[in-house]
């Protein structure tokens, strides 16, 4: 499924999306940059609660396709901005990590 | 404000042996601003993906360089970042003047962190950046010196 789609489904909120189209393809859930840095893929959903902007660049090192904030975690103050620029999409979800993950992963 | 600033220079590489062209970023690390933390790695892979390398070495050294950066910013008040591209491989130069690492091997274990609380709440300082810089690249090599500073050498091949 594309981020588009995600970010419409029930439940989920989109943030920024300035890449739409990109694919899924799995997900990962972490909130220490260092361990998903070493282990997120390219095209995933990654699933965390960590909202600063430092957020951006692990998600453009890794390639993934989406940032999904859960917990109702709201991005901190310009990482819209900078995600907009680099092109990430950031999604938000009320939902915690493990059912935010849970869900995409049957959508997905 | 000091910002990342980069300047890119074409040349042959430096090695006496070793005559292959190479191409070289250099960046200044702002050691006082977290926000702009991360900017030289996603600018070096920006660069490697236009130069054509395989997204896996890229990846690599996305992966070895970052944490290299963050931790110059959180450990050694910023410092200088260096990427040479080689035929055959990159090599990644991390060199601060920060406190120096009094105990390398101690410092290379997983989980191992000297990071304050206010760096652990936004998600560093999980003592997983030197193993990873370790386990992503082929070869590295740490030179520090306690007050002096640090200087780290990576190498990833393709
Ligand atoms: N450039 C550096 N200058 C001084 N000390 C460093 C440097 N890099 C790493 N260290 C020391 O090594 C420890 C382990 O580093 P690392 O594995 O990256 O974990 P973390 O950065 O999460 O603390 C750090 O907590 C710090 O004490
Ligand atoms: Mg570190």
């Amino acid at each position: 499924m594309t981020v588009k789609e995600l970010a419409e489904h029930e439940g989920f909120e989109p943030v920024c999306l300035p890449e739409p189209e990109r694919v899924i393809e799995g997900g990962y859930c972490g909130d220490l940059l260092s361990w998903v840095m070493g282990r997120a893929k390219t095209a995933q959903a990654w699933v965390t609660i960590m909202s600063n902007v430092n957020i951006a660049a692990v998600a453009t090192l890794c390639d993934v396709a989406v940032i999904v904030l859960s917990e109702n975690v709201s991005p901190d103050a310009g990482v819209r901005e900078t995600a907009e620029a680099r092109g990430i999409n950031i999604i938000k979800t009320p939902m915690p990590t493990f059912e935010a993950a849970a869900l995409i992963s049957t959508l997905i | 404000m000091r910002r990342a600033a980069c300047s890119i220079q074409a040349g042959s590489s430096e090695t006496g042996s070793d005559m292959s062209e190479s191409v070289r970023f250099r960046f200044n690390v702002d050691g006082s601003n977290f926000t702009t933390a991360g900017q030289a790695s996603v600018q070096v892979k920006k660069n490697l993906r236009e130069l054509g390398i395989p997204a896996d070495a890229i990846r690599r050294v996305s992966i070895a360089m970052y944490e290299g950066e963050i931790n110059m910013v959180i450990h050694a008040h910023g410092g200088e970042a260096e990427v040479i591209v080689f035929e055959d491989r990159i090599e990644i130069i991390l060199s601060d003047r920060g406190p120096g690492i009094p105990n390398i091997e101690l410092a290379m274990k997983e989980g191992y962190s000297t990071a304050p609380d206010n760096i652990r709440s936004l998600g560093f300082g999980a003592g997983m950046g030197l193993p990873n810089m370790k386990r992503y690249t082929d070869d590295m090599k740490i030179e520090t010196e306690l007050g002096k500073g640090t200087t780290i050498t990576m190498t990833v091949r393709f």
